[in-house]
């Protein structure tokens, strides 16, 4: 920005309190909280589930939850008391005056309606325009947000879009009526690395044109630095810390701020883990890597191939979700497979476990082919390899206590007498870093980190020589995903295990693996030592997907 | 369109006769002497040698399976059977009583569907949080309150306490209120909870927030995009929603003493007159099936996600299971924004 | 590069991860863990608290332990002779002595009521008995064996669902004869198809949950599978569903009844005593009103208790 006068103050939230009704009790959800945006500035609010920095987006817009109550502070827009304004006076505002983009493009249109229809109604009750001249610009403010055929698209409803497409329509929504402030709460979080750069360019490139302000909602730093002209990191409800992306992410001040950035995969150049993680295995394994499977894999998995029937009403045929796929899963090392949705990585890990049947293509462990077996070869085979799945909230029987979900491997192979296992499930808690009490408790009094950690545990149980970890990071904060995954490495060093680790994100995976498997649309396009990958990508995909990690704008 | 309308009328054709099937099984396989039941409580007073002769005459001395083709033959060629209680044939007796039942249940069905409708809208669009859970705590009454009972309060108030209505009878159009307003209350409070829980669900929408976010006001937020999502699924159960007016027939016809379809039920089951018992079960299900064949062909030009072809089918199973569920406590009802926070 | 994912799987277009598909999850963490433990009272307090914070529920579940108990025992209450009266208190209205009035016979109407509970609730309990474990074993067949067994089950209920289930009550009793044993029958076999369209839905929507693929991952056979994972999961809803039937049931049976084809006079039943006192609706309004308002609390008071425990049930997912 040059030394123009300074802009004039659009935003100003001041010592903002809210809280949460749960059950019995309040919550509360945000503490203090004051921030500005001038014209034209783009201000991130970065923090963890439940910092408080969606509520606070929420309160300016006063959409909040029913049981969230704003308790005291000010939302001045444009010298709008907007805590209490009337219902009137926020219609005026709302759509016209500030404009959202919300999280989840997938359900955040309404799906009986023309897209069209829906991007014009903001110009319609707003009556900035006639009905046939809102249609109009309805299609203007598509081609705006970057859809091609904004004609054709107009006509269409949102099943039929994509759900980068989806998000560009909810932009062109947001920005019709020329608000000055945009409201964009975790626009891309639920969209994949490469659509999530794209819209997010195209976003930046508008709201520079139109000179709109914008607050920008993020749980990831390194998308803030990229893309604020400020941020305010939030924890707990509280302001931590302020400052340009430079000032926060060079020099941060905060405790908080250091744990985030140290945890946040993207913001790091040199991973601490995985030096620790080589050195444990230095000794062991002196060969120069290559990406290929080797002799002494624990894992093989020759030329996969997974068909499945196309839905009837699509049309006959079969889709493969995953394309002649090879690798080779290093012993006691870390294969990651990465890749976006629909680039079959998932499947491919049910394949190597025998959760789903292969349409072609073998797997073998330490030289036996496991392809087809059945019953008690098949149980044999799951003793030696384990899942942590994607979800911990889901992940566990919501009936049974820790102790019996941990020992349910144990159980289900009546390994021991019921007090073996349950010294063996207390043993296993102690290895995944839980207090023992938790054993006696339920699912649903966990938090998600601990449960997955849970979830690890039952993995372990059976002393497997593989674990597949589908995703098991991506439900949880940025530093509860640090902890997750020191732990990973810690258990590695510690048992020899094998991992094959299945994941979206490139910058986790370079944490902790040894080699690199990219997926796109069920084919392999790249493999090879993790260093390799990162430095030297071979195929252009895997470049397209190094750029789009967030956070280059300023590394540490 | 043609073909999914043939393979749909097909798939009708095959649920009546699993329908029909499923009747011919109960009235002649289950235990129980179809001669006797068909001669009735007299049955003593025939000698073995007339009971065989009426169970030749009837061909029920004849294999099951002879039996059923024969039956399924007759039924083919539109000949129903004849009712034993009058001897008519069952097609007039069951066709007479079409009509007046007709005229009730659609009476009945105008009025569930606008008061069910309506109170559900309402509840949840008032600002008034102790109003919307006034409102939807009548509904779970309504399902509650025993329609024989209802129809006797009705009487009671209307026809003996103030004379308005008459209590008994079909001459005129007066005396098809208290009889629609019967078969109203339960249907119309099954219409209320399905579409305010269906409502209630939708309002927690991302889309809803998207809306307001626009700056919509909260009427146009309910009506436009809040009801029409929520009645879709609601309209997937019409079948059984008729089904239920059908079924309430037989207690509110044979209170006021009307003719009818119920009446009818009403007095073969009492004559174990197995024939009609059949037609008026053929029939039934008739209806259910075009309900439901009229709702799925409208379903489509509602809901643009839904393609003609099977998939409908398994989409329609989904969201019938989700409101056939117990509905949700009342801590469920959206609590309403505080004035300040008016949305 | 096209964004068009027209063709691909509902599953594949969403987002790369679970972490939207989570945030209210994660969300729900943050704020427990700012609230502090929870209360440490044992669940006995808490289940009472929870009973005396919502007064409807505490008042359905104290009327329907009434009713079981005036059920099995209705010598309890203080009580008179529902078969005998004198002709000279005959049609009195409520009063201290009698306080749902007397019949036409002089038949104290409240030990009528009250003598009349065992066999409505008896009927309506046999019917979902029988709707319930037949429905719910159909049910968990189609849905844990799947393939062929679940279409022809799921096909059966299908056409079972065309045909109105009074109707089908009504076309059972005609052939099974008259007498409350047989409208119970006729009842609960009239709602297995929904018991097992629920069942299966249920088994179903469990079966295909994360924590049983764990379940399978780790080597469990099929039978514990569905012993320790599928079933304690699957059974609460059926529970929600017994309750809610047995509202359902109570109706279908007193209604039966009404219409003249369960008890007999002068045994006293719900739904035979509303449909005598028919005859005397202009003199003696509180021989149909006693009972009918007997009934609609009963099947209001089971319909609360199953949505309370559905609630629960969800909660505790």
């Amino acid at each position: 920005m040059t030394d123009a006068p300074a802009p004039a103050l659009l935003l100003a939230i001041d010592s903002l309190a809210v809280d949460y009704r749960s059950g019995r009790t309040t919550v509360p959800a945000v503490r203090d909280v004051s921030l500005r945006i001038h014209r034209g500035e783009k201000v991130a609010v970065v923090g963890e589930s439940g910092s408080g920095k969606s509520t606070t987006a929420q309160a300016v817009i006063q959409l909040l939850a029913s049981n969230a109550t704003i308790t005291g502070g000010s939302v001045a827009f444009d010298g709008i008391d907007l805590v209490h304004a009337t219902a009137k006076e926020l219609r005026g505002i709302r759509g016209r005056r500030i404009g959202l983009v919300p999280q989840d493009p997938t359900v955040s249109l309404n799906p009986v309606t023309r897209i069209g229809a829906q991007v014009a109604e903001v110009l319609v009750v707003h009556r900035l325009a006639s009905k046939a001249d809102a249609a109009r610009r309805a299609v203007e403010a598509l081609r705006e947000a970057g859809l091609a055929n904004p004609e054709v698209q107009a006509q269409q409803y949102p099943h039929e879009l994509s759900g980068g497409m989806r998000q560009r329509v909810l932009i062109a929504l947001a920005l019709i009526a020329r608000p000055d402030l945009l409201i964009a709460d975790e626009p891309t979080s639920a969209l994949d690395v490469t659509v999530q750069r794209q819209i997010l360019d195209h976003l930046d490139r508008l709201v520079a044109e139109t000179g709109t302000s914008v607050l920008f909602i993020t749980h990831d730093l390194g998308v803030a630095a990229d893309r604020a002209d400020r941020i305010v990191v939030l924890s707990d409800g509280r302001v931590v810390e302020e400052g340009t992306p430079d000032e926060v992410l060079r020099s941060p001040k905060h405790p908080y701020t250091k744990k985030l950035i140290a945890a946040a995969p993207s913001l790091q150049s040199a991973p601490a883990l995985r030096a620790l993680q080589i050195e444990a295995r230095a000794s062991a394994n002196e060969e120069p890597e290559t990406g290929d499977a080797r002799a002494d894999d624990v894992l093989v998995a020759t030329s996969l191939v997974k068909e499945f029937p196309i839905p009837r009403t699509l049309g006959h045929g079969v889709t493969r979700a995953v394309d002649d796929v090879s690798f080779g899963i290093p012993r006691g090392g870390t294969l990651a497979l990465v890749g976006e949705s629909g680039s079959g990585k998932s499947t491919t890990a049910r394949l190597a476990l025998r959760l789903a049947d292969v349409t072609s293509g073998t797997v073998t462990v330490d030289g036996d082919d496991v392809t087809s077996i059945r019953g008690s070869r098949l149980r044999a085979f799951r003793r030696r390899a384990q899942i942590v799945q994607q979800n911990p909230y889901a992940a566990l029987n919501p009936r049974l206590s820790i102790g019996s979900i941990v020992s349910d491997p144990l159980a289900a192979f009546g390994e021991g007498s019921r007090a073996t296992r349950k010294a063996r499930a207390v043993e296993l808690i102690d290895l995944v870093e839980l207090p023992a009490s938790v054993l006696k408790r339920r699912a649903a009094e966990l938090s998600g980190g601990q449960r997955q950690r849970v979830a690890i545990a039952r993995a372990l149980a059976l002393r497997p020589e593989l674990l597949v970890l589908d995703e098991p990071v991506s439900a949880l904060d940025v530093s509860v995903q640090a902890q997750i995954l020191d732990l990973l490495a810690g258990l590695q060093a510690e048992l020899g295990v094998s991992y094959l680790f299945i994941s979206h994100d490139l910058a986790v995976v370079r944490q902790i693996a040894d080699r690199v498997g990219v997926l796109r649309r069920g084919r392999l396009v790249e493999l090879a030592p993790t260093a390799q990958v990162f430095d030297a990508p071979s195929s252009e995909y895997t470049k397209a997907l190094l750029e789009a990690i967030p956070g280059q704008a300023v590394r540490v | 369109m043609i073909r999914y309308l043939g393979f749909r009328l097909l798939q009708a054709v095959g649920v009546l006769w699993a329908a029909w099937t499923v009747s011919f099984l109960v009235l002649y396989v289950l235990p129980g002497d179809p001669v006797k039941i068909l001669i009735g409580p007299d049955a003593s007073d025939v000698s073995p040698a007339q009971l065989a002769k009426l169970r030749h005459q009837l061909g029920l001395d004849q294999p099951l399976i002879v039996q059923y083709l024969h039956q399924l033959g007759n039924l083919l060629q539109g000949r129903f059977g004849t009712s034993i209680g009058s001897g008519r044939p069952v097609i007039d007796v069951v066709g007479e009583a079409i009509g007046p039942t007709v005229q009730i249940a659609l009476f009945g069905l105008v009025l569930a569907v606008v008061f069910g409708g309506g109170l559900a809208f309402l509840a949840t669009l008032t600002r008034f949080r102790r109003l919307g859970q006034f409102l939807l705590g009548l509904p779970p009454l309504g399902v509650s309150i025993p329609g024989f009972w209802f129809a006797l309060l009705l009487i009671q108030w209307f026809s003996f306490g103030i004379p308005l209505f008459p209590a008994i009878g079909d001459q005129s159009a007066s005396a098809l209120v208290l009889p629609a307003i019967t078969l109203a209350l339960p249907t119309g409070a099954t219409i209320a909870q399905l579409l305010s829980k269906s409502l209630v669900s939708t309002l927690r929408e991302p889309y809803i927030d998207t809306a307001w976010a626009k700056g919509a006001s909260r009427g146009r937020i309910h009506l436009r995009h809040a009801l029409r999502n929520a009645a879709l699924p609601a309209l997937t159960v019409s079948g059984l929603i008729v089904g239920q007016l059908l079924s309430g027939t037989v207690v509110t016809e044979t209170i006021f003493s009307r003719p009818g379809l119920g009446r009818v039920t009403a007095t073969a089951v009492q004559q174990q007159d197995i024939p009609v018992v059949q037609g008026v079960v053929l029939f039934a299900a008739t209806v259910f099936v075009l309900a439901n064949l009229l709702v799925d062909l409208i379903y489509p030009l509602l809901d643009p996600r839904i393609v003609l072809t099977g998939s409908r089918r398994r989409l329609r199973k989904q969201l019938e299971a989700g409101l056939l569920a117990p509905l949700p406590d009342e801590s469920a009802v959206p609590a309403p924004v505080s004035e300040g926070a008016t949305r | 590069m096209s964004e068009t994912t027209r063709l691909a799987p509902p599953a594949v277009e969403h987002g790369p991860d679970v972490f939207g598909a989570t945030a209210d999850d994660r969300f729900e963490d943050a704020l427990a863990e700012r609230q502090g433990a929870p209360g440490s009272r044992g669940p006995v307090f808490r289940f009472f608290a929870f009973l005396v914070r919502r007064p409807f529920l505490l008042g359905a579940s104290v009327w329907i332990l009434a009713v079981l108990v005036a059920a099995i025992a209705p010598g309890i209450f203080p009580t008179q002779d529902p078969l005998g009266g004198d002709p000279i208190d005959k049609l009195q209205g409520p009063n201290l002595g009698h306080w749902f009035g007397t019949d036409q016979l002089g038949r104290d109407l409240f030990a009528r009521v009250l003598h009349g509970t065992g066999l409505t609730l008896g009927a309506a309990l046999l019917a979902v008995g029988i709707g319930l474990v037949v429905g719910s074993v159909l049910g968990l067949l189609a849905g844990f064996v799947g393939s062929w067994v679940d279409t022809v089950v799921m096909r059966i209920a299908d056409v079972l669902l065309a045909i109105p289930s009074l109707l089908l009550s009504l076309a059972l009793i005609t052939v099974l004869g008259f007498g409350t044993v047989h409208v119970a029958i006729a009842v609960g076999l009239a709602s297995i198809a929904t018991v097992a369209r629920i069942m299966r839905s249920e088994v179903v929507r469990v079966r295909t949950s994360v924590y049983v693929e764990a379940a399978q991952a780790s080597g469990n056979r099929w039978w514990r599978v569905l012993l320790v994972h599928v079933l304690p999961n699957s059974a609460g809803p059926v529970l929600v569903l017994a309750a809610l039937e047995f509202g359902t049931a109570i109706l279908a049976v007193s209604s039966l009844s009404f219409l003249g084809y369960g008890a007999q006079p002068p045994t006293p039943e719900w739904g035979s005593l509303v449909s005598t006192g028919r005859d005397f609706l202009r003199t003696a309004w509180w021989l149909t009103t006693a009972p009918g308002i007997v009934i609609a609390l009963t099947v209001l008071s089971a319909n609360r208790v199953s949505r309370a425990l559905d609630t629960e049930g969800r909660r505790s997912r």
